[in-house]
C-alpha cells in the first residue's frame, strides 16, 4: 500500500433509518497524519458516521475506505486498523484496568508477549500506572475516559475515531484527555466528534461542520476563520491626537479606511479596515512605535469557530423552511 | 483459536465475579438438596432396585426445574447485557468473527453450567460411599446421567443464548428463555397424557420428549437419536443467533 492513499475516503455516503435519514450523501477524505474534527449539534449524524466508518453498521448506499479498504466488503482489514471509542465510551466496569487492556489487546489480534508489551507502553502513554490494578468501575470518569483512549491505541491502529472523547469531563480531565489526543496526533490519524467547539480549534488541524446529515463546511480551522471573517478589521487603542493619527495612517497602503473615536480616558480607539484581507498588526505596531505614542490595545477581530458555526447552522435551518 | 479462548475465559470471569454467578449454583443446590431429601424420604419407605440417577434425574420433577430456572439466568446477560452496556460495539468492531462470539458465549455459558452441577455429582457419589452398596450409584447410569445433563442443557442454553442476542433487555431475555424452556419440556407430557401411542403425531412427539430422553440417559441407555436431537437442536438455535448477530450487517 503506498502511503499516498487517504487514510479515510467517504463518498456519497447515505444512512437511512426508518423514516429518517441520519446522514444525507456526504463526501470527505482524510489525509493521514491529520487530526480532523467532526462538529455538529447532537443528531446531526457524527456517530452515525463514525459506526459505519468503525464497520458497526453498513451504509444505506455510497463508498466508505479505510486505508484503502472498503469497510463493507473487507471489515476485517478495517478493523486492525481502527482505533474506535465509541460513544459514552462503553467498558466492562467490572475488570481491572490492566486485564482489561490485555483481553482487548488479545481481541484485536494481538499474541501473548506483543500484548504485554503494548498494554504496559499504553498504562504509560495514557497516565495509567497508579491505577492499573483497580476496578475499572470505582474509577472517576476522566480516567475511565483514559481507559477508553488505551483501549483504542493499544493495537497501534493507523486511525483512531473517538466519538465525543470529552463529554462530561471536569475542566481539568478535558485538559487532560485533550493533550492526550493532541500527542497522538503526532503518530495517527485522528478523527475525533464533538459537539464543543473550542475542543476543534484546540486539537484538530482541519474541521468538517456536520449538520442534519449533511456537510455544511470542510476546511482547516484558520482557513474557515478566514473565510468567515469578512474584513480583518484591526483596533488599536492609543495616546494621540486626532491629527496626528489620521496623518500617519493616510499613505499607508494596506489601509481602505479608518474611524477614530474615543475610548475611555486619553485613549483614541483607531479601527482600521485592511485592504484585501492583510493583517493590519504589524504596520500599526511599527507606526505606534514611530511616532512614539503609548498603545494599550492591538487587536484583530475575526470569527470565532463559534460565530462560522451558529451562522452556518442558522443558514442551513433558513433554507429549510 | 486464542481469540476464542481469550472471550470464552471472558465469559467466565463475569459468571464467577458476579454475584448471578453465586446466585445460579446457589439455587442448583438448593433445589438439588430439596429433591434429594425428598427421594431419600422416598428410599427410606420403600424398597427399590432403580439406581438412583433415575429416580433423581429420570423421573424427578426436580431436576427440570432446575433447568428450567437456571439455564435463563445464565445466558440472559450474554448479548443483552453488552447490548445495553454499549460493550457489543466495542466488541463487534474488533477483528472477531461473529461465529467466534457466538460461539464462545455458548462455550462460556455452558461450560459454567457444568461447573454448577459439580456439587451435586459430590453429593451423589458422597451417598454411595456412605450407603456402601455400589449398585446404588451405577457408573454407567452415572455417565449416562452426566451425558444427559449436557445434552439436555446445551439445548436449553443455546435457546437462552439466543433469546438473549435478540434484546438488550435481560428480563425480557430471561422471560423469552424461560418461555422456551418450559415449552420444550411442556410439550414432552403430550404423549402421557393423551396416551394416544398409534397415532403418528403421537410418536413424533415422543421422540422429542426431553424428559423421555433424560430417563433413557439416567439409566444409562445413551440413544443415539437423543443424542443427534440435543445437537441439531443447539446447532440450530446457534446458527439463529449468528444470524441476529449478522443481521446489524444487512442493508
Amino acid at each position: 500500500m503506498s502511503d499516498n492513499t487517504p487514510m479515510i475516503e467517504v463518498r456519497d455516503l447515505t444512512k437511512r433509518y426508518p423514516g429518517r435519514t441520519a446522514v444525507d450523501g456526504i463526501s470527505f477524505t482524510v489525509g493521514r497524519g491529520e487530526v480532523v474534527g467532526f462538529l455538529g449539534p447532537n443528531g446531526a449524524g457524527k456517530s452515525t458516521t463514525m459506526r459505519i466508518l468503525s464497520s458497526f453498521m453498513p451504509a444505506t448506499s455510497g463508498t466508505v475506505k479505510v486505508a484503502g479498504f472498503d469497510v463493507f466488503h473487507e471489515p476485517d482489514e478495517v478493523r486492525r486498523r481502527i482505533g474506535y471509542m465509541p460513544e459514552n465510551n462503553p467498558l466492562h466496569t467490572d475488570m481491572r484496568v490492566r486485564d482489561f487492556l490485555k483481553f482487548r489487546a488479545r481481541l484485536k489480534g494481538l499474541g501473548f508477549g506483543r500484548s504485554r508489551e503494548r498494554v504496559d507502553r499504553v498504562i504509560e502513554q495514557c497516565g495509567l500506572k497508579d491505577v492499573q490494578k483497580r476496578i475499572i468501575g470505582q474509577l472517576s470518569k476522566g480516567y475511565r475516559q483514559r481507559v477508553g483512549l488505551a483501549d483504542a491505541l493499544v493495537h497501534e491502529p493507523d486511525l483512531i475515531i473517538l466519538d465525543e472523547p470529552t463529554i462530561g469531563l471536569d475542566p481539568h480531565q478535558i485538559r487532560a484527555v485533550r493533550a492526550l489526543i493532541k500527542d497522538l496526533g503526532k503518530r495517527h490519524t485522528v478523527l475525533l466528534s464533538t459537539h464543543i467547539l473550542s475542543e476543534v480549534e484546540m486539537t484538530c488541524s482541519r474541521v468538517l461542520i456536520l449538520n442534519q446529515g449533511q456537510i455544511l463546511a470542510a476546511d482547516r480551522v484558520e482557513d474557515l476563520e478566514n473565510r468567515f471573517s469578512q474584513d480583518g478589521r484591526v483596533v488599536a487603542e492609543v495616546v494621540a491626537s486626532p491629527e496626528a493619527v489620521r496623518e500617519a495612517f493616510r499613505d499607508v497602503p494596506d489601509v481602505e479606511s479608518w474611524e477614530v473615536s474615543a475610548a475611555a480616558g486619553e485613549y483614541l480607539r483607531v479601527s482600521l479596515t485592511p485592504r484585501n484581507g492583510a493583517d493590519l498588526r504589524p504596520v500599526v505596531f511599527d507606526i505606534v512605535r514611530q511616532q512614539g505614542w503609548a498603545l494599550r490595545e492591538l487587536t484583530r477581530s475575526r470569527h470565532s469557530l463559534e460565530d462560522i458555526f451558529i451562522h452556518l447552522t442558522r443558514k442551513q435551518k433558513g433554507d429549510g423552511r | 483459536m486464542g481469540v476464542f479462548l481469550t472471550l470464552v475465559r471472558r465469559e467466565l470471569g463475569i459468571a464467577f465475579n458476579a454475584l448471578t454467578g453465586y446466585v445460579v449454583v446457589a439455587i442448583t443446590l438448593l433445589l438439588a438438596g430439596y429433591g434429594l431429601t425428598e427421594l431419600l424420604g422416598t428410599l427410606n419407605a420403600e424398597r427399590t432396585d432403580a439406581p438412583i440417577t433415575e429416580m433423581f434425574f429420570g423421573e424427578g420433577l426436580v431436576f427440570w426445574l432446575i433447568l428450567i430456572v437456571i439455564t435463563p439466568v445464565i445466558t440472559m446477560r450474554s448479548f443483552a447485557s453488552e447490548k445495553a452496556l454499549g460493550t457489543y460495539e466495542s466488541l463487534m468492531t474488533t477483528p472477531v468473527g461473529d461465529w467466534q462470539v457466538v460461539l464462545a458465549k455458548f462455550a462460556g455459558a455452558f461450560v459454567f453450567y457444568l461447573a454448577s452441577w459439580i456439587p451435586m455429582i459430590g453429593v451423589l457419589i458422597g451417598l454411595r460411599q456412605l450407603t456402601g452398596q455400589s449398585e446404588f450409584l451405577d457408573p454407567r447410569a452415572m455417565v449416562g446421567s452426566l451425558i444427559g445433563i449436557a445434552c439436555v442443557g446445551s439445548t436449553y442454553l443455546s435457546a437462552g443464548i439466543f433469546a438473549s442476542s435478540l434484546t438488550r433487555s435481560q428480563i425480557i431475555a430471561a422471560m423469552t428463555s424461560l418461555l422456551i424452556g418450559v415449552g420444550v419440556w411442556a410439550s414432552s407430557f403430550r404423549p402421557a397424557v393423551t396416551g394416544t401411542e398409534g397415532d403418528r403425531i403421537g410418536r413424533i412427539l415422543d421422540h422429542l420428549s426431553v424428559t423421555r430422553h433424560m430417563q433413557d440417559f439416567a439409566r444409562g441407555v445413551i440413544d443415539g437419536r437423543a443424542l443427534v436431537f440435543h445437537l441439531s437442536f443447539t446447532v440450530l438455535f446457534l446458527f439463529l443467533t449468528h444470524r441476529v448477530v449478522e443481521m446489524r450487517r444487512w442493508k
